[in-house]
């Protein structure tokens, strides 16, 4: 059997792994660099399509272009999401069914932005092994409904990749811990990543890691928190620098990429926050720079609610798996966003025990697809996982009533057949509409396809007998399949998913992938070397503003030289001259960099935090790296 | 095949859980797909469907009231064969209870209603506890325990408890939901009907 990679496909980081053989534990792969997270962003520049770190470094630069959190989006449709649009940069415009983005001059769905993220990591696992990999166990969200999965294989075929299994997150993980971390007994793995929140309850006995309940929320994450901080942080800045936005005429709510450093920032504090008690942030805006301190208290303030909203499916897993949180012998942790001290703090309280926290809880999704991938391969027989279904399944009736043939919670594969049959004479085509959800009324509940059994031989009403089989495989993904019983033979159906790429929208993105290939090492450095360029260009036009009391006349003069000259050369397809005319402007404006500094340092702020703001990757700028 | 032969097992209610447990552990790893990706196409084919029916099989059987509902099905060979039914002696009380919730929907409750509908909520749990007991302790045992002649009596006061439970549920939830209170339906696991009829 040839190699199967595993992958986590973050909402803000992926992540590729394999078994070792040798000693048969999951490692995950670094990139030539060493790194191991890819961040999950795919910038469309027009010299060709950037993915990771170098995507990452145009957030702000080409906010409209630059892709990210696309996870939210996968499987879903436009008015799903139309409502937490306007915290993207990017646009999504208007569609009947599957989001579309628009880059530049044409669209793409979050299957095709994931694909270019997928695909990053199959090459990254190529250069690794020396060889061609074809195969990948992929990650999602426990809670994902079926369109979310299908969305997620379909991004894998685009990226070139089949996808031999889909393998929810927290119980990948509860793989990784494995068996000589666990004990025997019940687990309960909380998974609150950048995105979605899972709660999965397992039973571990005997090698089997049987999944007994879980539930979640597919929105619900990381992003969230940086999204109330951000607003906060918008709001502060609003009344304390009034004067000054009405001054540069700035609307900084409309402003892309003031937005995007805004929540870049907020991330930042954040993250320090979880080791630090307070931060401090410093954001240059227009013609003045924000400073503000912040204390984890206020951060915890921010983000209880949303901690909060975490609790609810917790209790419901236990309920459905019929256990107090008492009974619950570990507690595994996993996702970025846990490592938030209130997030630990309460998922504490809850269990009344400590969580385990190992593993790297960035990466022990990544090494739990490993596993899977590696017991697929026949590589271990030792251990096997039994998963469920999420949502309950069901199909519309009469009334718009949701009967349910697949519970959730349901271990999977399961199937379930039902009997169909015509209401007016002669009648040959059968609608049926598929949902899922816990909710009574179709209208409440998630629709993921409709189904049109066809070819009915024409017969008296209530004559023909169509049994349909509803199976869930082990993906966690529907297949159907129909058979009129009289006659024994199959019955045709067209599938016409909700939220869903076609077969035929598949096929031919696969074809377009070739054209939103990533761009080439040259191609991809001579962007880099511009995005800096570009980042030079802001800071000192910044500085010519903000410090304009700070230097005289000839300095002034042989500062807007070099800023001239570097901007002749900015579009030209010669790195070099770039890279030196970049150099060549930090070196002309070090001096006022450094004056800008002390000013800043002496007047916004007391000296008694010179030190922390100088420690700070957020440090009042005028000073290009 | 039906569930319990999948298990090996005689058409009878009283199961060792814990191995009913280490059984389906074990056919787990005999026929989950995981272990035949390697396989023929016809050979996964059967795989799933066999791992399929399995996990259908442990569904219906691992629980004791799920486990009798499975029982009359097969026996009757019908899905239906159980509906909601208002035991006769409460049917006064039913009456009562019917009226406050119609009130309750249409202008709130004062304290003394809320009052005197949650200890008829409570009564009513208690009943619908003591007709589970009932199905799973000396009923289940009596259908264990039976001649063939004797079996369709235990199955018919089976069916009747369930059915009073079943229409118990229901009021208990309705309840619930006028007192405010998170419904309960659909959130036990004992609620969902395991729809695979071999």
């Amino acid at each position: 059997m040839s190699r199967i990679i595993g992958i986590d496909l973050g909402t803000t980081n992926s992540l590729v792994a394999y078994v070792d053989e040798k000693t048969g534990l999951p490692r995950v792969i670094p990139d030539e660099d060493g790194r191991v997270l890819l961040p999950s962003i795919v910038s469309f520049t027009p010299d060709g399509v950037l993915v990771g770190e170098a995507a990452r470094r145009q957030l702000v630069r080409r906010a409209a272009t630059t892709v990210y959190s696309v996870k939210r989006f996968m499987g879903r449709g436009y008015e799903d999401v139309k409502d937490e649009l306007k915290f993207f940069p990017y646009t999504v415009v208007p569609s009947e069914s599957v989001v579309s983005i628009r880059v530049g001059d044409r669209t793409v769905t979050p299957p095709e932005v994931s694909a270019v993220v997928l695909k990053a990591l199959k090459e990254r696992a190529e250069r690794h092994f020396g060889e061609a990999i074809e195969k990948a166990v992929v990650t999602v969200p426990a809670y994902f409904d079926d369109s979310q999965r299908q969305a997620t294989r379909d991004a894998g075929r685009i990226g070139g990749l089949d996808v031999v299994r889909i393998v929810n997150e927290p119980t990948a993980a509860s793989l990784a811990y494995g068996l000589d971390r666990l004990k025997e007994g019940v687990v309960a793995v909380y998974d609150l990543g950048g995105g979605t929140f899972d709660i999965s309850i397992l039973r571990v006995k005997d090698g089997i890691f049987e999944v007994l309940a879980t539930n979640g929320n597919t929105h619900l994450g990381g992003d969230d928190f940086d999204r109330v901080i951000t607003l906060w942080l918008l709001e502060d800045i609003q009344s304390r620098h009034c004067a000054d936005l009405e001054r540069d005429g700035v609307d900084l709510a409309r402003d892309h990429e003031a937005m995007q450093e805004l929540r870049l920032a907020a991330e930042a504090a954040k993250i320090r926050l979880s080791s630090a008690e307070r931060t401090t942030l410093a954001l240059p805006l227009a013609s003045f720079t924000y400073h503000r301190e912040i204390t984890r208290a206020e951060l915890e303030g921010l983000i209880d609610p949303l901690v909060g909203k975490t609790l609810g499916p917790v209790r419901m897993a236990l309920a459905d798996a019929g256990l107090r949180a008492s009974q619950v012998d570990e507690v595994v942790l996993v996702g970025g966003s846990t490592r938030v001290p209130l997030v630990r703090r309460r998922v504490q309280e809850l269990f009344g025990k400590t969580p385990h926290s190992q593993l790297n809880p960035d990466e022990v999704v990544a090494l739990g697809a490993a596993v899977q991938a590696h017991i697929l391969a026949g590589g271990i027989t030792s251990m096997l996982l039994l998963d469920v279904t999420p949502l309950s399944l069901g199909i519309e009736t009469l009334g718009g009533v949701v009967s349910v043939l697949i519970a959730r919670n349901t271990t999977v594969p399961t199937s379930a057949r039902e009997m169909f049959t015509t209401s007016v004479d002669g009648q040959t085509v059968v609608d049926m509409h598929v949902l899922q959800g816990e909710r009574e009324l179709a209208k409440d509940c998630r629709s993921l396809a409709r189904f049109e059994l066809r070819g009915i031989d024409p017969m008296p009403a209530g004559m023909p007998k169509i049994e349909v089989t509803f199976l869930i495989d082990a993906n966690g993904i529907l297949q159907v399949q129909a058979k009129e019983l009289r006659t024994g033979k199959a019955a045709s159906i067209e599938v016409k998913p909700t939220y869903g790429l076609s077969e035929a929208d598949v096929e031919r993105m696969v074809e377009d992938s070739f054209t939103y290939a990533e761009a080439d090492v040259e191609t991809r450095m001579l962007i880099e070397t511009r995005n800096e360029a570009d980042t030079v260009i802001t800071h000192v036009e910044r500085a010519l503003r903000q410090g304009a009391h700070l230097m005289g006349p000839e300095e002034r003069g042989s500062i807007e030289t070099a800023l001239a000259t570097l901007k002749s050369v900015r579009d030209s397809q010669d790195r070099d001259a770039i890279r030196e005319a970049t150099t060549a402007m930090n070196h002309v404006t070090e001096p006022l960099a450094e004056r800008m500094m002390d000013a800043a340092l002496k007047g916004a702020l007391g000296s008694r935090r010179a030190a922390e703001i100088m420690g700070d990757e957020d440090a009042p700028v005028g000073t290009p790296e | 095949m039906n569930f319990f032969e999948v298990f090996g097992l005689e058409r009878k209610l009283g199961v060792d859980a814990a191995a009913l447990q280490r059984r389906f552990y074990e056919l787990s790893r005999q026929s989950h797909p995981d272990f035949h990706q390697a396989a023929p196409a016809e050979e996964q084919a059967r795989v799933l469907e066999a791992s399929a029916r399995l996990n259908a099989a442990y569904r219906a059987l691992r629980d004791p009231i799920v486990r009798v509902e499975y029982l009359i099905r097969l026996e009757e060979g019908r899905d239906d064969a159980v509906k909601p039914k208002a035991p006769p002696e409460l049917l006064a009380e039913m009456f009562e209870i019917q009226e406050a919730l119609q009130e309750a929907r249409s202008g709130g409750l004062d304290d003394g209603a809320r009052a005197t509908l949650t200890a008829q909520r409570e009564r009513l749990v208690a009943r619908r506890e003591a007709e589970e007991a009932r199905v799973t302790g000396e009923l289940s045992a009596a259908w264990d325990g039976a001649s063939a002649a004797d079996r369709p009596n235990v199955l018919a006061a089976m069916k009747e408890a369930l059915a009073t439970r079943a229409y118990l549920r229901t009021v208990v939830d309705d309840l619930a939901d006028a007192l405010g209170e998170a419904g309960t339906a659909g959130h036990t696991r004992e609620g969902h009907v395991a729809h695979h009829r071999d």
